[in-house]
């Protein structure tokens, strides 16, 4: 039986900047006891048997979908994927169109992942099924943020004053703003480290310190949160090489000692070893990233009871 | 071997410091400072009438190595700056290959550790060979030793590649210096579009170049909050534009080469390939605005954007010749005949602006007499008249538009490290 505490007052799930402190925490509370699910022999409960959930992805992520994909199964709901390219719109389609057409399937929840910011919004905009945002271009990634924010959870009593030091390419991250959000909300010190060319102009204004010294930002952190980096910035000319970005912006045993003992390593996959990550540490005891994805599933699991069923204290060991 | 330097005056801007003093150098280091110092195993010099000042320090040298010996090397090179009483020498990155990695970087270090008779520090390129499209590996160059982080004599045409490198080396605390001159307006230009080029036919390169782009990278500094050094500053307005820049807290600085302080455009009327420099020798009244941006604190220090060049290179038609001149052995007579015998600049502001000026620009742990530093000394006799004759300089570059000039002052001794690397004007070598 779960008992969340508040029910979410929301349908859609678009950012954590727009869930309270209190919604966050019925999210995290239920996802511990989905936890439980996940690691039981017979994964399969029929808590949204009779549900739908479309993932409807624009841009490829084998990692989120699958796990949306298994949160939607293992709650008895039926999933379908939809995995298609933006570009569908030369064909005439626009996204309202794609989502008209999913919609009109009786569809209860979309889960979307797109490349343009404000496109989960959008989608609210148009059709009525429940809208998760799986990734909005560098805006909004809610569930990663909602599973570190589980993992840093599992470890600290209080996020309260939890020194978080998020290091690497935070212009291009939905990762790291929602992050930043969400932490923001339960008090943590975050802290961004990268090269200047990959930290947003006027990056304070988020509530954060800024280092462009990854040394530095690591003094006594209890959470490094490592970013993929992408090659294209490279070859789009904001950083010289990897390897110059792997010798002054890499995360490794070194520069995680800088750290709090005992401090975790997050990062939200899939991982250039080598680059941002040097491959002895991404795998240490500290390393949580493992741990990350069964929290993603547990997270997303919560988040899809939430919003079909609500805060109604549904049986969920039937 | 240590050295007492008896009854020199001891110029030290650092401390402000000028006055008759006696420097005890051991074991390379400035050991003693004071009146009346004794000491038994060190050669005794007598300094009467001579100038006792930090080590010359010259941030724009280009020294042609490696790939381009013929024009200069390691050892011509640093044999030119002791002559001409420089300690450290910063190179530019033009050389073949560019100074773009670290490993280039850390192959002139080397051979300046073996070759050097100087010290030598580097500048690394802001874009991948030079090329004005891709970022160097701007980082690993400064941790490998590069001082600063230029493409020099490229102007940098794509302003998002100025941004990011910008904000790239910020990162470090490094300068960034640039050669601030729009492209497209000087293209065909090989001299200062003016008088003189309307009478001669030369294409003109417009002051009006200049001032664009150091506009143009003054308003991205700011922007991105980087450490801007504008190198040769050499027109009016632009020294008007840095003067603004400053006192509205932009944090740039500026150089300005013996020659934009010396010399106008009328050094072209003979067609003298060795009046062709970059940016161009320009009108009397820009050399005027150079001179008082000197003198107010506009313009930093002092360079010498020495450029060698074989002999052959230079010896053609105006047109054909390559931009550029060996300044190393002429600066310090330049400056001290044409600033300090006018009484326009004393010598503790001629120190400044030619060593602890660039020293700091360059973050670099020099420019200082005090007692524990490394003896980087040198030794000036103020007014000593001498004719420049390039047959004697110790540069491969013969080329400079000073030839045959009567000059008041010179270096007399160079000390570095606690060595004696030059004395009367000979450089001394093991
Ligand atoms: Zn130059």
């Amino acid at each position: 039986m779960i008992k969340t505490p508040v029910s979410l007052r929301r349908k859609n799930i678009l950012d954590l900047a727009s869930l309270s402190k209190e919604e966050i925490e019925s999210i995290l509370i239920t996802a511990k006891e989905m936890k439980n699910v996940i690691n039981r022999d017979i994964k399969k409960v029929p808590t949204l048997r009779g549900k739908s959930v479309v993932n409807l992805f624009f841009e490829p992520s084998t990692r989120t979908r699958t796990s949306f994909e298994l949160a939607g199964k293992y709650l008895g709901a039926d999933v379908v994927n939809i995995t298609t390219s933006s570009s569908s719109v030369v064909k005439g389609e626009s996204l309202r169109d794609t989502l008209m057409t999913v919609e009109a399937m009786g569809v209860d929840v979309i889960v979307m992942r797109h490349k343009a910011e404000g496109a989960a919004l959008f989608a609210t905009q148009c059709v009525s099924p429940v809208i998760i945002n799986a990734g909005d271009g560098a805006h909004a990634h809610p569930t990663q943020g909602l599973l570190d924010l589980f993992t840093m959870k599992q470890h600290y009593d209080s996020l309260s004053g939890l020194k978080v030091v998020i290091v690497g390419d935070i212009t291009h991250s939905r990762v790291a703003r929602s992050n930043i959000a969400g932490l923001a909300k339960f008090g943590a010190d975050v802290h961004l480290a990268g090269p200047k060319t990959l930290i947003p102009k006027d990056a304070e204004s988020l509530g954060v310190t800024v280092h462009y010294n990854v040394e530095e930002a690591l003094k006594d952190a209890d959470v490094v949160n490592v970013l993929r980096i992408q090659l294209e910035r490279q070859k789009s000319g904001l950083f010289p090489s990897p390897r110059e970005y792997a010798r002054i912006f890499g995360m490794n045993s070194k520069r995680l000692a800088l750290a709090k003992p005992g401090a975790l390593l997050l990062h939200p996959g899939p991982m250039n070893r080598g680059l941002e990550i040097s491959p002895d540490i991404a795998y240490s005891d500290q390393s949580m990233i493992a741990g990350q994805v069964q929290n993603g599933l547990a997270v997303r699991m919560a988040l899809l009871f939430l919003v079909t069923l609500g805060g109604k204290n549904i049986e969920l060991l039937a | 071997m240590n050295y007492l330097l008896k009854g020199g005056r001891v110029i030290n801007p650092a401390e402000q410091f000028d006055g008759l003093m006696d420097v005890l150098i051991e074991e390379g280091k400035i050991a003693k400072i004071g009146k009346k110092i004794t000491a038994k195993d060190a050669k005794v010099m007598d300094m009467t009438g001579l100038v006792i000042t930090p080590g010359l320090i010259d941030m724009h040298v280009h020294l042609r190595d490696p790939g381009l010996e013929a024009k200069e090397d390691m050892a011509s090179g640093t044999r030119a700056a002791a002559a001409g009483g420089f300690t450290t020498i910063a190179c530019m990155p033009n050389t073949k290959p560019i100074v773009d990695s670290s490993i280039v970087v850390e192959g002139i270090l080397r051979r300046a550790a073996v070759e050097g008779l100087v010290h030598v520090a580097v500048i690394g390129s802001v874009s991948k060979g030079e090329s004005g499209k891709e970022l160097a590996e701007i980082g690993d160059m400064i941790l490998s030793g590069a001082v600063a982080i230029s493409d020099d004599g490229i102007y940098i045409n794509q302003a998002n590649l100025l941004k990011t490198g910008m904000e790239y080396t910020s990162m470090f605390d490094r300068i960034f210096i640039t050669h601030a001159e729009e492209k497209s307006l000087v293209e065909e230009g090989v001299m200062h579009e003016g008088k003189i080029s309307a009478k001669l036919g030369l294409k003109g390169r417009p002051s009006i170049a200049e001032d664009i782009a150091v506009a143009r990278n003054i308003m991205l500094a700011e922007y991105t909050d980087t450490r801007l050094h504008i190198a040769h500053v050499s027109s009016r307005e632009s020294v008007e534009l840095i003067r603004q820049a400053k006192a509205r807290g932009v944090k740039v600085t500026a150089e300005a080469t013996p020659h934009h302080l010396a010399l106008t455009d009328e050094a072209v009327l003979t067609f003298s390939t060795a009046a062709k420099v970059c940016p161009p020798l320009r009108s009397a009244e820009h050399v005027q605005a150079v001179r008082q941006g000197l003198l107010d604190g506009t313009i930093d220090a002092i360079a010498t954007d020495h450029a060698p060049h074989a002999f052959e290179e230079k010896d053609c038609e105006y047109n054909d010749a390559p931009n550029g001149f060996a300044g190393l052995e002429t600066a310090l007579g330049v400056v001290l005949t044409e600033l300090y015998h006018t009484k326009l600049m004393s010598l503790m502001d001629i120190v400044n602006k030619m060593s602890v000026a660039p020293a700091q620009l360059l973050n670099l742990k020099a420019g200082v007499l005090k007692v524990g530093a490394s003896a980087d000394i040198t030794i000036i006799n103020p007014e000593l008249s001498w004719t420049v004759d390039s047959t004697g300089f110790y540069t491969k570059g013969k080329s400079t538009p000073f030839e045959g000039r009567k000059l008041i002052g010179k270096a007399v001794g160079t000390f570095v490290g606690g060595r004696l690397m030059m004395e009367q004007g000979n450089v001394l070598s093991e």
